[in-house]
């Protein structure tokens, strides 16, 4: 590795203006930016040894094939998964969730099984559960969420199958109590889906120890570049499991009577892959395997931002359910709407998120149409969240209140 | 520019709503819904003899939305459906068209009002909020569906 390319902090969207103003850049759970060693390893990639992988006899396409294989191992190490063969590239967690209801829910799922979510998921972990519902007759059961959020026993019904929980919360920083809830589905060997998308960037997940059946994540929230992500699988479950998408790559034979299908990885991998991105994402966990994972209470940007944003009247939602675990702080203030809040902020260069933040149907629990969030990446600074104080004065004083 | 878009009429509109409520008789009847920020506007209004005699809207939303279906109720009161579908023509041309004039408007009391929602065309994102309870109407009117339920996209 280049030592001096992975100098901290080299972003070059930092740095960067809006409106005439420095970019503060405070919506970090949606995506993050790509670090100038990520943008360099798709770059060398792009001009260096741009070829397709597995299939050409030629040097560049060894060479293609040899560093997206790498990365894979990288992957498997980075989860602790037990072998390269788990690792599945997909287009990012959304992906990879579709990926899971549709070859293992069409495969194994039957009319009247359970199929288990939290109230804290992000749309993409609802929707094909519900696609999956309708089309075989499985039933979407939802875990309740209460004050602490501290629900000890899941009511599985007899025919509970899957359960596929989000770690952390993208709209409120609330953790899921993942550990208890998976230790009651293996109880009943029930499988287990963990989405991954939000905890990767600031904790490191052990699919081994977490003992769970899959796991998504994407490459562009940890500072990798958009449209690549991962599905981890157990081997067993992902030989058992049809291909989801099918045509170049993942095959053994080809006749126009039947087709044998390749072994893992490739099984999973349909076509040409997003193979710049595969290598930029590589990139990216190098970086995020530099970054000191802290506990939230010792990030001081963090606790520095939410402190000043009560004092200057937000109300911070969600810790009814429980404690923030990454920096992410979602809030309403007075009577302003989110959508004005980020209008206005955007013309001093401040971008925060507002909206429903792709889980409505938690905003209806919160009993809150709108949210503006707030959410940090390694590279905010004191000053952003100065700049943000700043600015949510002015927007108060545009809207006289 | 932000002034503009937040400027005191707006504002007045938006924390004094207009003909704010729900017509129980009403001829029409409709809720608009932007999914993508939740802007949400539920309009009822009353065409007799085709004219709008009475309407009225209820809704939760940003300040441009609500100001908007304010002004709106305000100004199509008493207009007759095609002077009706004229202004929501002319509202929607305004904040779509990049060759928009206001030479193109001859109902000059109109703009003075609805005339201040011509920069959120600067605000490519917001403009949505701002059609959302022109739209609800003109989709109320055309389709002359007394009850319905849609999305606004």
């Amino acid at each position: 590795m280049n030592k001096l390319k992975m100098k901290n902090l080299n972003f070059p969207m930092l740095g960067k203006k809006t409106n005439n103003n420095r970019l503060v850049y405070l919506d970090n759970a949606s995506t993050t930016f790509k670090h100038a060693y990520v943008i360099e390893a798709e770059r060398k990639y792009e001009t260096e040894y741009s070829a397709n992988i597995h299939r050409g006899i030629y040097f560049i396409s060894e060479k293609a094939t040899r560093e997206y294989e790498e990365v894979r191992s990288k992957v498997k190490h980075f989860i602790n998964a037990k072998k390269e063969t788990e690792i599945i590239f997909t287009s990012g967690s959304t992906g990879s969730l579709n990926l899971i209801a549709y070859s293992y829910g069409r495969t194994f799922l039957k009319k009247n099984d359970e199929i288990w979510i939290s109230s804290l998921e992000h749309h993409s972990n609802i929707i094909p559960w519900q696609i999956i519902c309708s089309e075989i007759g499985c039933k979407l059961r939802i875990i309740p969420i209460n004050k602490d959020h501290t629900v000890k026993k899941i009511p599985f019904g007899k025919q509970a199958k899957l359960l596929a929980i989000t770690c952390i919360s993208n709209a409120i920083g609330v953790a899921n109590p993942i550990r208890n809830w998976i230790k009651q589905a293996k109880e009943r060997n029930i499988k287990v889906v963990l989405d991954a998308a939000q905890a990767v960037p600031h904790f490191k997940m052990d699919v081994q120890e977490l003992d769970c059946d899959f796991l998504v994540f994407s490459g562009h929230k940890i500072y990798g570049p958009t449209g690549v992500g991962i599905l981890y699988g157990k081997e067993k479950l992902l030989e058992t499991m049809v291909p989801y998408q099918t045509g170049g790559d993942m095959v053994k034979e080809v006749t126009f009577q039947k087709t044998i299908y390749a072994d893992l990885p490739a099984k999973f991998e349909a076509g040409t892959p997003n193979i710049s991105g595969v290598i930029g994402f590589g990139a990216a966990i190098d970086f995020v395997n530099k970054i000191k994972f802290q506990p939230i209470a010792q990030n001081t940007i963090f606790q520095k931002a939410k402190e000043k944003l009560i004092q200057i009247g937000a109300k911070i939602v969600g810790e009814e359910f429980g404690k923030i675990q990454v920096p992410i702080l979602s809030f309403t203030l007075q009577n302003i709407h989110p959508h004005d809040i980020a209008t206005i902020l955007d013309q001093k260069g401040i971008a925060v998120r507002a909206g429903h933040l792709c889980a409505q149907p938690l905003l209806n629990l919160l009993n809150v149409p709108a949210l503006t969030r707030v959410s940090l990446g390694e590279y905010n600074t004191d000053n952003d969240i100065d700049s943000l104080i700043d600015g949510i004065k002015f927007v108060k004083k545009v809207l006289k209140c | 520019m932000l002034s503009e878009i937040y400027g005191d009429l707006i504002l007045d509109h938006c924390r004094n709503p207009r003909n704010y409520g729900d017509i129980h008789n009403a001829t029409h009847r409709i809720c608009g819904h932007n999914p993508l920020c939740g802007d949400k506007i539920e309009l009822t209004f009353i065409v007799k003899d085709n004219h709008i005699e009475n309407i009225k809207f209820k809704g939760k939303g940003c300040a441009i939305s609500q100001a908007s279906a304010s002004i709106m109720t305000n100004e199509l009161l008493g207009k007759t459906t095609e002077e009706a579908i004229l202004l929501f023509n002319v509202f929607h041309e305004m904040l779509t068209r990049e060759d928009f004039s206001e030479k193109n408007i001859f109902v000059d009391s109109f703009f003075k009002k609805a005339g201040v929602f011509l920069n959120i065309k600067n605000f490519p994102t917001r403009v949505k909020c701002a059609t959302l309870a022109w739209h609800s109407f003109n989709l109320a009117l055309k389709e002359n569906k007394p009850q319905q339920n849609d999305n606004i996209n």
